[in-house]
């Protein structure tokens, strides 16, 4: 395994020239052996402070300014400071090149881990995963980013900020439903949009105008009402992205405003796969780390106690507590994602009959790297938890199910438990955590009243009964409201069809739109 | 593959200061209620080390749908001693914990930390000094620069190119510099010339324009025009404030207490707010003597009560130092309200006729002790006079305090932003 032997660093300090060389050790073990495809990488380095500031932007280099970032940040250095909280030894961007940011607090060994970490488990997954190919666009993403700051604060000084402001509130309450759940036509090519955005604007508006003109206050007197499905079809209905339909038909939203909607719209989309994809991110990375540090150990590079070092890292970053510990809170991507690689790994090379019972496919295939990088490429979350927990695996951290339904008075069910009987539920339920489809609330925008009172209707199929906190949904609507300047009625039903709850939200005086 | 490292550190920080400024203006009524919440019960040297403060989250809450209630499932790690079918009792009836990531409503108050600077801004937000009306051109103070003209000096980055390349056109023009296209014609010419007499003509005519045209720079040093600059004064407004303090024997040391915090404000107030305000600080018994702030604030004292030696030691001071002409001179004055009888008339004569012709502002603060409420407090003699006064229409403004929490609602008061015709009572 090429030039081994040769130390990387002795203790704790390190340089440039210490970072370039633990790259290269890195690199070479990430592609000879593991045989990971990176995009190019950018190593900064950061202080603490700059790494408080990266968290309040949702971690990107540049954003467009907001109170809510302010809040962000004030609230997270409050926790900083008072010692409740930690800054994490990294942050990673799905770029090209792929930028990882580095704290100089960090020793030598902190850095190894961390590069082999980020700049080639986190980069090799935001590079070959599906749902990144299809959703996201690394190469666009800093030039879309520096084009949306500029835009927003170029129609801070035309239109003035509060407006602005009060728009980008409108849009960051939808946030969650301003994404497209299903491939559409085409992926996203952020470079394009940033060119295209005036020449789009004017085709928009005319288009627009079409629709509208069938509202019935012209002088015509043939009053066409259109037939409903010709109406919903003309408005793209049902529609679930709730700010992809306001930015195409709100009618009365100055362009800047529409421009403003499809920003966050493509940043929510943006992030949309990062956030289906925690457990795998996180276990691929965590994955890499480990065979990387592993190596660079038995090839000599690091020394006994650096790895020592490491390993206690290790140890604290895929802990998992236990439902009844004081700590717990939900399943630690990183416990969870690394323990499956690791299984997968035992799977796919020493594999006990039970194994090859449940995974006839990788059991005993004996090409470790190859499974992973498939699996990696090709599952998200949800998926990847229901093909491929094991039982042993469910064994091991005595996963158990609870089914809570607030009608029984008996109290909470124990539905399923690590055995025979009960690996296949946890495992489905499990995976249904994971699953963002269900995660969020199924809204869609199923109707507008053309013809009256231009009232848009939405509907809230609930899943097993759980409905919307009320003060929140309002506060939503109302923000709906605002940008479609028409009262916006929102019906709650349940599987049945049966009408649970109905709110009507009329907009604001002083509204977002003109 | 190429890896680039780059250093970011020296990268200037606080990128998310903006964002904060935007939080903080969204937020600022809220902000501005905690922070005076919070400095009632703290001393004033405190207030001004900023600090935590907590705010409600309502108004600064960013909704999104999320949904509560209906059957849930779980899957959690680390059964112990559950087999299926066992029930479990639920959890005090409080539905929406742990239900993972319900932060939603976790955070209902929420704190964080404001720096010094923002936290004396919005404490002192909405305050001003009235009627400052007098602006004078400080004699030391210049700010501003302003352009004039030009000079044949300076420094390179001034340099006017369009100034300068005029007059290098100008003086190529008048002098006759041979242009570029005329030697350039003549070339060609020479270049389809067979003639050899007109071919020598030619290339003497080339050579004397080359020559011609070489002695005469295209830019010459004597083009070169800076643009120039010019400090401007500015004119600043000149304030002086007075504060007049009765240390007598008859102010408890809580009424001391009262006044001093009063004046530590005030002297903050100013301090921050207004580069050009001189602060006087008079203490007086039965005698007054201007002091140092130190003194003022810390130094002990005890003796009879005169009022009137404050003011006379205030009129002497601006007529020595501050033409009322070129100053806004503005006073606060704090006493319990006791006075010798005999010493009423003079006091009332002084400011009538010396002081209040010559002020902006004159507010009168007189402290109690803290069992009394300030509505019971008898009228005090100096309470009586002031207030004659302020009927006759003397800009005056009275206010009593006697306890600590009502310092800074007073302050407040009186120095709040007013438009022009309003007057503080």
């Amino acid at each position: 395994m090429g030039s081994s032997g040769e130390r990387l660093f002795e203790g704790a300090d390190w340089d440039f020239h210490t970072l370039q060389r633990v790259h290269d050790a890195c690199e070479e073990i990430a592609r000879k052996e593991l045989g990971l495809d990176v995009y190019p990488n950018q190593i900064e380095v950061i202080t603490a402070e700059q790494m408080l500031d990266a968290y309040s932007s949702v971690g990107m280099p540049l954003f467009y300014k907001h109170w809510s970032f302010g809040k962000q940040f004030a609230f997270q250095e409050a926790s900083y400071r008072k010692g409740l909280m930690g800054l994490a030894y990294e942050i990673v961007i799905n770029s090209s090149p792929c930028i990882s940011y580095l704290m100089e607090e960090n020793t030598a060994t902190m850095q190894t881990l961390v590069i082999a970490h980020a700049a080639f488990g986190h980069n090799h997954f935001f590079k070959n995963n599906y749902l990144f190919k299809q959703w996201t666009d690394a190469d666009g993403i800093l030039d879309y980013l520096e084009f949306a700051k500029g835009y927003i604060s170029a129609c801070e000084d035309r239109h003035g900020s509060e407006i602005v402001e009060r728009t980008l509130d409108a849009a960051h309450a939808l946030m969650s439903h301003g994404v497209d759940r299903y491939p559409g036509k085409k992926a996203l090519d952020l470079r394009a949009e940033e060119k295209r955005a005036g020449e789009r604007r004017q085709h928009e508006e005319a288009i627009f105008n079409d629709l509208w003109r069938t509202v019935p206050n012209t002088k015509t007197k043939s009053r066409t009402t259109l037939s409903v499905e010709r109406r919903r079809a003309l408005l793209g209905l049902p529609q679930e992205n709730i700010l992809y339909f306001l930015e195409k038909s709100a009618p009365r939203l100055q362009p800047w405003q529409r421009e403003l909607i499809r920003i966050v719209r493509h940043i929510a989309q943006y992030f949309y796969p990062q956030s289906q994809t925690k457990v795998m991110n996180e276990g691929t990375a965590t994955y890499v780390h480990y065979r990387i540090m592993n190596r660079l150990h038995q090839q000599g590079r690091i020394t006994d106690g650096n790895f020592l070092e490491f390993l206690q890292s290790h140890t604290n970053v895929v802990f998992q507590p236990e439902f009844d510990d004081r700590r717990y809170s939900g399943f630690n991507p990183y416990a969870l994602g690394f323990a499956m690689m690791q299984d997968i790994e035992r799977i796919v090379s020493s594999p006990e009959d039970e194994d090859r019972e449940w995974f006839p496919d990788i059991a005993g295939k004996r090409d470790v790297e190859g499974v992973l990088r498939d699996i990696w490429s090709n599952y998200r979350d949800e998926s990847f938890i229901s093909q491929f927990l094991s039982p042993a695996l469910i064994r091991r951290f005595r996963m158990f199910h609870l089914h809570d339904d607030p009608a029984e008075s008996a109290g909470i069910k124990v539905d399923a438990i690590h055995d025979e009987r009960g690996y296949r539920r946890v495992r489905r339920e499990l995976a249904r955590q994971y699953d963002v489809g269900f995660v969020d609330a199924n809204i869609e925008v199923v109707d507008v009243d053309l013809a009256g009172d231009r009232r848009l209707l939405l509907r809230h199929t609930t899943v097993k009964g759980a409905q919307l906190n009320e003060t929140d949904a309002r506060r939503v609507l109302q923000h709906l409201a605002d940008l479609w300047s028409y009262d916006v009625a929102l019906t709650e039903v349940d599987g049945t069809d049966k009408v649970l709850k109905e709110y009507v939200i009329s907009p604001r005086a002083a509204a977002v739109a003109a | 593959m190429v890896m680039h490292i780059v250093d970011r550190r020296l990268n200037p920080g606080s990128k998310s200061l903006e964002n904060r400024q935007r939080f903080l203006r969204r937020a600022k009524a809220l902000v501005q209620g905690a922070v005076k919440k919070s400095s009632q019960d703290r001393d004033i040297k405190d207030v001004l080390e900023g600090g935590e403060v907590t705010i409600p989250l309502d108004g600064m809450d960013e909704p999104r749908f999320r949904r509560e209630g209906g059957t849930r499932d779980m899957v959690l790690p680390g059964n112990k001693k559950f087999v299926e079918g066992d029930w479990l009792p639920r959890p005090n009836q409080s539905g929406g914990k742990g239900s993972g990531a319900g932060e939603g409503d976790s955070e209902d108050a929420f704190r964080f930390v404001l720096s010094r600077d923002e936290f004396v801004d919005l404490f002192l937000d909405d305050l001003e000094l009235p009627d400052l009306a007098k602006r004078k051109l400080a004699e030391t103070e210049s700010e501003g620069i302003q352009r004039a003209g030009y000079a044949t000096s300076g420094s390179p980055a001034n340099i006017s190119i369009s100034r300068t390349v005029s007059r290098a056109l100008a003086r190529r023009k008048a002098l006759r510099r041979p242009r570029k296209d005329e030697i350039e014609a003549l070339e060609e010419e020479l270049a389809n010339c067979d003639d050899p007499t007109r071919r020598r003509e030619l290339q003497a005519l080339i050579d004397a324009l080359k020559a011609k045209a070489k002695r005469i720079p295209f830019i010459d040093p004597i083009d070169i025009r800076y643009r120039r600059f010019e400090t401007v004064p500015k004119p600043v407004a000149q304030a002086v404030m007075f504060c007049l303090m009765d240390v007598s024997g008859s102010m408890s040391e809580h009424m001391k207490d009262l006044a001093k915090r009063f004046y530590m404000l005030l002297y903050v107030f100013l301090k921050r707010r207004y580069r050009h305000v001189e602060i006087v600080f008079i203490r007086h018994t039965d005698r007054a003597e201007e002091v140092d702030e130190e003194t003022f604030f810390h130094g002990p004292a005890s003796g009879g009560t005169l009022v009137s030696s404050a003011l006379v030691a205030m009129n002497e001071i601006v007529r020595a130092r501050f033409r009322p002409a070129d100053w806004n001179i503005y006073a606060a004055q704090a006493s319990d309200g006791d006075n010798m009888t005999s010493d009423s008339a003079l006091t009332g004569q002084l400011l009538t006729d010396r002081i209040l012709p010559v002020c902006q502002f004159f507010a009168y603060l007189e402290v109690g002790e803290a069992a009394n409420y300030t509505f019971d407090m008898p009228d005090s003699s100096l309470w009586t006079l002031y207030e004659r006064l302020r009927n006759d229409g003397a800009p005056l403004s009275m206010r009593k305090v006697s306890e600590r929490g009502e310092i800074f609602p007073v302050f407040q008061d009186l120095f709040k932003r007013r438009s022009k015709q309003e007057r503080v009572a």
